[in-house]
């Protein structure tokens, strides 16, 4: 399949916790900052609870990009979920190298619920950034 | 197959501006499982709420999607609706299309598309949707207080006051604490014993507060509402029931040994009240010191008592009390002597730290408020104080500002004028942080009415000058000059670093709650729950905390038992169902998700040898459900299973 790049439009799934980076989205709403279209949002209790399973099966099922939004170190409602969240994403990393995928694809940002400009440029520079890395190329072979 | 009925806000223009619904309508409505659809103006409005509640009767719903705001606005009032009408609070959910989709997207054919992908996801998430209900557990309407100080006194005065019991444990023979050690109080130089004592003796004769001093918290278990705790009294030696506090004892008692009051600048007896306005106002027996407990011979407190208290064969006793919150209030001490070698604290009797200086200047205290120095007891003629020592010094492991001391240096430079005219106080600081209601116009009132002189800069050594006048030379640098400064003291005050009580860790240890690298007691959240503890039910004030002064600890410790009063004030706690559940089929027992819970919330079974939750302590953060390696973690209504669902949807 060829992709014509200049139309590729990224998917990308994002993983907000509740009590800061979805927050942080909403204001980005109130305040009527516009973003690119191109994240779905899941609302999760904290960036502690995301399973990496989430994440392999987002790429797995054609995600080209995965975003995890916590509060910032320190700020986590739970004390230290964030900090929770950050090790495991380090070690799917890696797993991500071992089968070929950039880990490029999987951004962890902190976002507070003050920070609705910072979420918008988040997800402005994420849709570039992943729209320079092309498709997934699971999902390329999944077209086939 | 569930029956869910979604309901699509224009809110105004405010969504249907940008997003196309009936496009929206029209697409949800060919879902499986989707029984009802429809799109109003204002959902959140009573008209929209009724339209909600009759299409749940009518097309017999047992699912309801709002396609509007945030969550955060309007979720509970949807909730509720549904629930006026005999569905569950939990088979609602909210889509998202205004904050997350409307407002951030100005073109319609994409807003609508992700409109619809949005409510999709959530139709994914809310086809999993347990009903729940909330959870209960009973509450033990007591308090237990661990501290005796102003601030446990005020949170057990407190409590009491709104009519419930209070445990109020101190580990030593008098309640009071460090501020009955103090002599008058900044900014307003009121005596500490004139504003203490009143609350003292308040404490001491509560009807709800039962006063266990001289008696140690030795352990804790259970949770929030539920705990059960022992403590153990020690022996006094004298029977507390028949002592009438009269004093003959100590008067007789022969040994003579250096009080810990009075900070080593006085005296006790063996047989001692620890000070004249003790709560209560008993006497204990030091056995370490005491004549009869070391050759078995003496006796002399038995032989003058009037009454026959003395008890030489008094046993330790351990008390079970059932409780329902915890308000730690340890308190405070000061850096110990020998930390700070460099400014001969310790080696000379002539440098003294902040609270023997307090002990010195108390009208009480063990030279009737005349300032002397301890070596020859003579009056200082020139006296230096120095800020900051230990604090602000990450050399010595401190790196935090202690808050109290450059008040308490000021207070002491001002009250050392005050007694002596002549004197010269001069006072070596980093910077006067004085933030608080008079404390500024304090601390400049010392520097311009007292003329006390106020060097900017840090003290390097302090020895004893090599004549036999006992001067101290105090050599220290003036950075606002650069000059080197040495000046021959008379004595030295060293305002030293306010670290936790010593006891703090072992006791944080029995309570399961956690303590910073200093050892001061963790807040739950720094900003917004600064009494509350990790650990359910545990709450934390004044300066076992963090160091703070006597206005900022009163108001601490009001706010714990405020916020403990929301627990007592109730016979049953209702709990959030969203929480962690356990899948015993599945569970392996291998304790990952006991590591990651930072709520204690999790334990093993003892006999299943399987994971456990206890619901009144977990919050739902989810953190277990990830480290489950076997899937046996359940986030309720989080479930993997439906997130997995929401994935694929929107992919
Ligand atoms: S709650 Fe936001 S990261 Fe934990």
């Amino acid at each position: 399949m060829v992709i014509n790049m200049e139309e590729f439009e990224p998917k990308i799934v994002g993983f907000l916790c509740n009590w800061c980076s979805y927050a942080g989205a909403d204001l980005a709403g109130t305040s009527r900052i516009q973003y690119p279209p191109n994240i779905r949002v899941i609302k999760v209790m904290c960036s502690g609870s995301v399973d990496s399973v989430y994440i392999m099966r987002a790429l797995l099922e054609g995600a080209d990009g995965v975003f995890i939004g916590g509060c910032h170190p320190g700020d986590c409602h739970y004390l230290d979920g964030n900090y929770k969240a950050r090790r495991k994403s380090v070690l799917l990393k890696s797993i991500l190298d071992t089968i070929g995928l950039e880990k490029e694809r999987v951004w962890i940002r902190w976002v507070s619920a003050s920070e609705g400009q910072k979420f918008a440029d988040t997800i402005k520079e994420m849709t570039e950034e992943i729209k320079k890395l092309g498709p997934n190329p699971i999902s390329k072979h999944w077209n086939i | 197959m569930k029956r869910i009925g979604v309901f699509v806000c224009h809110c105004g223009l405010n969504i249907a501006d940008t997003v196309d619904i009936k496009k929206v309508v029209e697409d949800i409505g060919k879902h499986p499982n989707v029984a009802h659809v429809v799109d109003y103006t204002y959902m959140c409005s009573d008209p929209g709420q009724e339209m909600i509640k009759s299409a749940i009767v009518e097309k017999k719903l047992d699912g309801v999607i709002v396609a509007a705001c945030t969550p955060t606005l309007h979720e509970t009032t949807f909730r509720n609706a549904i629930s006026s009408v005999g569905l569950n609070k939990y088979q609602f959910e909210n889509a998202n299309i205004r904050e997350q989709c409307s407002w951030v997207h100005k073109d319609n054919k994409i807003a609508t598309e992700k409109a619809i992908e949005i409510i999709k996801s959530i139709i994914e998430k809310l086809k999993l949707n347990q009903s729940l209900s909330a959870i209960n557990i009973p509450v033990t309407r007591k308090a237990l207080v661990i501290g005796g100080g102003i601030s446990g006194m005020q949170a057990a005065l407190d409590i009491a006051n709104s009519g419930y019991e209070v445990v109020l444990v101190e580990k030593t023979s008098s309640i009071g604490g460090r501020m009955s050690q103090l002599s008058e109080t900044f900014p307003t130089l009121d005596c500490a014993s004139c504003i203490l004592t009143p609350k003292t003796v308040e404490v001491g004769h509560h009807p709800n507060i039962k006063l266990l001093t001289y008696s140690e918290v030795e352990g804790v278990e259970g949770y929030l509402g539920n705990f059960k705790v022992k403590i153990r009294k020690k022996p006094a030696y004298v029977d507390w029931d028949k002592c009438t506090g009269c004093g003959i004892c100590s008067e007789k008692c022969p040994t003579k040994i250096s009080s810990e009051f009075e900070r080593d600048m006085g005296t006790r007896k063996a047989i001692y009240i620890p000070f004249p306005q003790a709560v209560p106002k008993k006497p204990v027996i030091d056995s370490n010191h005491c004549i009869y407990f070391k050759t078995g011979k003496c006796k002399l407190c038995e032989k003058n008592c009037p009454i026959g208290a003395i008890d030489y064969d008094q046993k330790e006793t351990t008390i079970e009390e059932e409780i329902g919150v915890i308000l730690v209030a340890t308190g405070f001490d000061l850096l110990p002597k020998e930390s700070i070698g460099e400014y001969g604290y310790g080696k000379y009797q002539d440098v003294i730290d902040g609270l023997q200086f307090e002990r010195l200047l108390s009208a009480s205290g063990p030279t009737a408020g005349k300032i002397k120095r301890p070596s020859d007891g003579k009056i200082p003629k020139d006296i230096v104080f120095v800020q900051c020592v230990g604090s602000r010094d990450p050399e010595h492991g401190m790196p935090y500002c202690s808050k109290i001391c450059c008040m308490y240096t000021a207070k002491h430079a001002l009250l050392y004028k005050h007694a002596v005219h002549d004197g010269q106080a001069y006072v070596f600081y980093i910077d006067i942080r004085s933030g608080g209601k008079g404390y500024e116009e304090f601390v400049q009132k010392a520097v311009e009415d007292e003329k006390i002189i106020y060097l900017r800069g840090k003290v390097s050594r302090i020895f004893k000058d090599v004549g036999d006048d006992g001067k101290l030379i105090v050599w220290g640098v003036d950075t606002l000059t650069g000059k080197k400064i040495e000046i021959a003291a008379d004595m030295v005050v060293l305002a030293m670093a306010a670290v936790p009580n010593k006891d703090t860790k072992e006791l944080a240890k029995k309570l399961k709650i956690s303590t910073d690298t200093y050892g001061f007691i963790n807040e739950a959240h720094p900003k917004l729950r600064p009494v509350e503890t990790l650990t359910a039910g545990i709450f934390l004030m004044g300066c076992a905390q963090a160091p703070k002064d006597i206005p900022e600890t009163v108001a601490q410790a009001s706010g714990a038992a405020a916020r403990a009063l929301t627990i007592l004030s109730k016979s049953e706690l209702e709990i959030d169902p969203l929480i962690a559940a356990v899948d015993e089929d599945i569970c392996t027992g291998c304790g990952i998700c006991l590591e990651v819970c930072a709520y204690n919330a999790r334990k093993l079974h003892e006999i299943k040898k399987i994971a456990e939750v206890n619901e009144a302590l977990c919050v739902g953060c989810g953190s277990c459900i990830s480290a489950c390696p076997s899937n046996a973690s359940i986030h309720k209504n989080y479930t993997k299973e439906q997130i997995l669902r929401m994935i694929e949807e929107v992919t």
